[in-house]
């Protein structure tokens, strides 16, 4: 059989398919389908994460569902997780109140390599709620001003009301050697920002592509167009970072469901360099 | 495996199920029903398919009789031994509203499989690696497979579907048995020769009253096995893992796509295909919850749903996804073949899309029409 050593039993919470109790501490509405929830374990017992990894969230007899942690990693005692109502078990999720309980599993998958950044630029491109998954990222690099040379953040949204975290936007922007530039799909009246696609905004930067780090979240297509407006922009493959996302079932490893070519996005990722994906990401329906 | 070897006349072949039951084990093996070789729990000798052999093609399986009234001249049950170690169904925690979630104990009976094929144990030990031997392992499926006592059995026949041979995972047992038994017939009768393979079948082997074995018996269980290594018709091209990851764009899978019925039957029988899904229930209040492990397909058109739709739409990515990780990111992934060639696959596909052909003809036309497309 198997050895187990103390370690593993003493935190034989981690190793299945069991969660953890949370309960909900604050739920926050950031836009019309959008709620960022804060979560504090039961247990007592703080859930440490690197920027970029995941939970499985679960909801009592509704099911479970894969969300990035998008809050502060250097705020071990609340879990926060940033979640669009997009099917049953979302939709529950954004409808629960203070004090009603969750069950957590994780935190999984390859983080950010922040500690890459050392030196560097660290460029972030969000498109949509991509600016979650990297959010825990920006807040080190806040931290950390003194490591890293400047902080570029480029988002992209549909509409400036789908703008995700829109005052911590400005305030970021605040911040020296921090720049946050935006763009929309689809202005509205009283816009006077950008209007395109977020990789339009790689002209704007005024940094050295051999002196930085990229991080990229959002849909397939829009981190497939960064992949390339990057490197044609001067930045190596190996600078840039993506997230991806597939159907999870398990996280662990045991599902299959999460398979990208020879990947196992779960614990391979979901943080990729764009030499280990971009030519699978343009391979039809892989 | 070197271990001590024996000789049981076939006569006394209950001898060991004898032993076995009273040993603890409970005692499965394959018997015929509803015309068909199936996995099921024996009682002795008697329930096994003596004298029959199955026929296989693709898309094909039928019991006839054989010419000689062997006990294993048969191959495969339609299952692996994935069921035992791997329930289809399995609850892995129960929860009030209070969220204290509490997992049942391991039905880890123990279990004597008597007639596990050489490819069958290799697909046993593949399992192992992704379940048991990643970052998170599995007790569950550790905690069955270990109340497994495997008795093997040396394939004296190849099916037509088979091509363990070219996946280096048989005909004869190399390892991950517990006994293993060649049944032989010739001038001295009716035997089986008879090898341990560790202490838990040694411990078998001393309990039963048996001959030793000579060299003769030993010698003449080799030629069996080389023999029916010999006549496998089917291979996978040892190329096979380099050539399908430049051929994602192939027409052949759009060709497939055409004849496959995304009917899951190939993972089914699969013996190494590990995926699976999660299946939330509650009680009519709503006041128990419970986590069910099921077996999934990646044949299955919502295996790969994310929000906003399906990853794999076609069913012509659905197979390219399928036979691609069993032949090359499985390596990738693991280190090994996801493929052990025991042709399952082949004859319970109710089309009869062979495995070996297709590869052949992705492998065969190769570069030339890598940049041709899929409409």
């Amino acid at each position: 059989m198997r050895a187990v050593s103390a370690d593993e039993a003493t935190s034989s919470w981690d190793l299945g398919m069991v969660p953890r109790p949370f309960r909900v501490r604050k739920n926050r509405r950031e836009l019309n389908d959008v709620v960022t929830l804060e979560l504090e374990p039961e247990s007592g017992e703080p859930m440490a994460f690197e920027p970029g990894q995941f939970t499985m969230l679960y909801l009592h007899g509704i099911g479970e569902i894969p969300i990035s942690i998008s809050g502060d990693p250097s705020h071990e005692g609340v879990l926060v997780q940033t979640i669009r109502s997009v099917g049953a078990v979302s939709e529950g999720f954004c409808n629960l109140s203070e004090g009603d309980m969750v069950g957590v599993r994780g935190p999984f998958g390859r983080p950010w390599p922040v500690e890459k950044t050392d030196g560097k630029n660290l460029l972030i491109m969000a498109g949509g709620l991509g600016l979650a998954p990297v959010r825990p990222a920006v807040y080190w690099a806040l931290q950390n001003m003194d490591r890293i040379k400047k902080l570029n953040i480029l988002y992209g949204a549909r509409t400036p009301d789908d703008a995700l975290f829109p005052s911590q936007l400005l305030g970021w922007e605040a911040v020296d050697d921090v720049k946050v530039l935006l763009t929309v799909d689809r202005p509205v009246d009283d816009w006077y920002g950008r209007v395109g696609v977020v990789t339009d905004l790689i002209a704007d930067l005024d940094i050295d592509p051999q002196e930085t780090i990229a991080m990229v979240c959002g849909p397939d297509v829009m981190m497939n167009f960064t992949i390339q407006s990057l490197r044609a922009w001067g930045l190596d493959g190996e600078n840039v970072y993506v997230s991806l996302e597939r159907n999870m079932k398990c996280a662990i490893g045991w599902c299959g469901h999460c398979q990208m070519g020879p990947h196992i996005i779960c614990h391979d990722g979901p943080v990729f360099s764009a030499p280990e994906v971009a030519e699978l990401m343009s391979v039809w329906e892989l | 495996m070197e271990g001590t070897s024996k000789i049981l006349p076939a006569e006394r072949f209950d001898v060991l199920f004898e032993v076995l039951k009273k040993q603890g084990f409970d005692i499965w093996g394959v018997h015929e029903k509803d015309d068909a070789l199936t996995l099921a729990p024996i009682d002795g000798p008697a329930d096994l398919p003596r004298g029959r052999i199955d026929d296989t093609g693709p898309g094909k399986m039928r019991l006839i009789d054989g010419s000689r009234d062997a006990y294993f001249d048969h191959t495969l049950p339609m299952q692996g031994l994935k069921r035992l170690v791997y329930p289809p169904q399995d609850k892995v925690f129960e929860t009030g509203e209070d969220y204290m979630f509490t997992e049942p104990p391991v039905d880890a009976k123990p279990i004597a499989v008597i007639g596990a094929r050489s490819c069958d144990l290799v697909a046993l030990e593949t399992l192992a690696d992704v379940l048991e031997n990643g970052p998170y392992p599995d007790h569950r499926f550790a905690e069955r497979r270990q109340a497994l006592c495997l008795v093997a059995v040396n394939c004296t026949r190849a099916a037509k579907t088979c091509f363990c041979t070219s996946m280096n995972s048989g005909p004869r047992a190399e390892s991950g048995y517990d006994l293993a038994l060649t049944e032989l017939f010739n001038s001295d009768g009716h035997r089986f020769l008879i090898e341990a393979g560790g202490e838990r079948g040694q411990a078998v082997l001393d309990a039963m009253s048996v001959d030793e074995a000579t060299d003769k018996d030993r010698h003449a269980a080799n030629i069996i096995s080389s023999t029916v290594a010999a006549s496998m018709t089917r291979s996978i091209p040892d190329d096979a893992r380099e050539t399908l990851k430049s051929s994602y764009d192939h027409p052949q899978w759009s060709d497939i796509g055409e004849r496959c019925m995304d009917c899951a039957n190939c993972t089914l029988v699969c013996p190494t295909c590990f995926c699976s899904t999660i299946e939330d229930r509650s009680s009519l209040d709503g006041s128990i919850a419970e986590r069910w492990r099921r077996w999934d397909s990646c044949f299955i058109r919502d295996f790969s749903y994310i929000h906003g739709g399906v990853v794999r739409k076609e069913t012509a990515s659905r197979y390219r996804q399928w036979m691609t990780h069993k032949l090359t990111h499985w390596h990738d992934q693991f280190g090994r073949s996801g493929c052990v060639g025991c042709g399952r696959c082949i004859a319970w596909c109710p089309v009869g899309i062979d495995i070996t052909a297709e590869i052949r003809a992705i492998s065969k036309t190769g570069e030339a029409v890598v940049e041709a497309g899929v409409s």
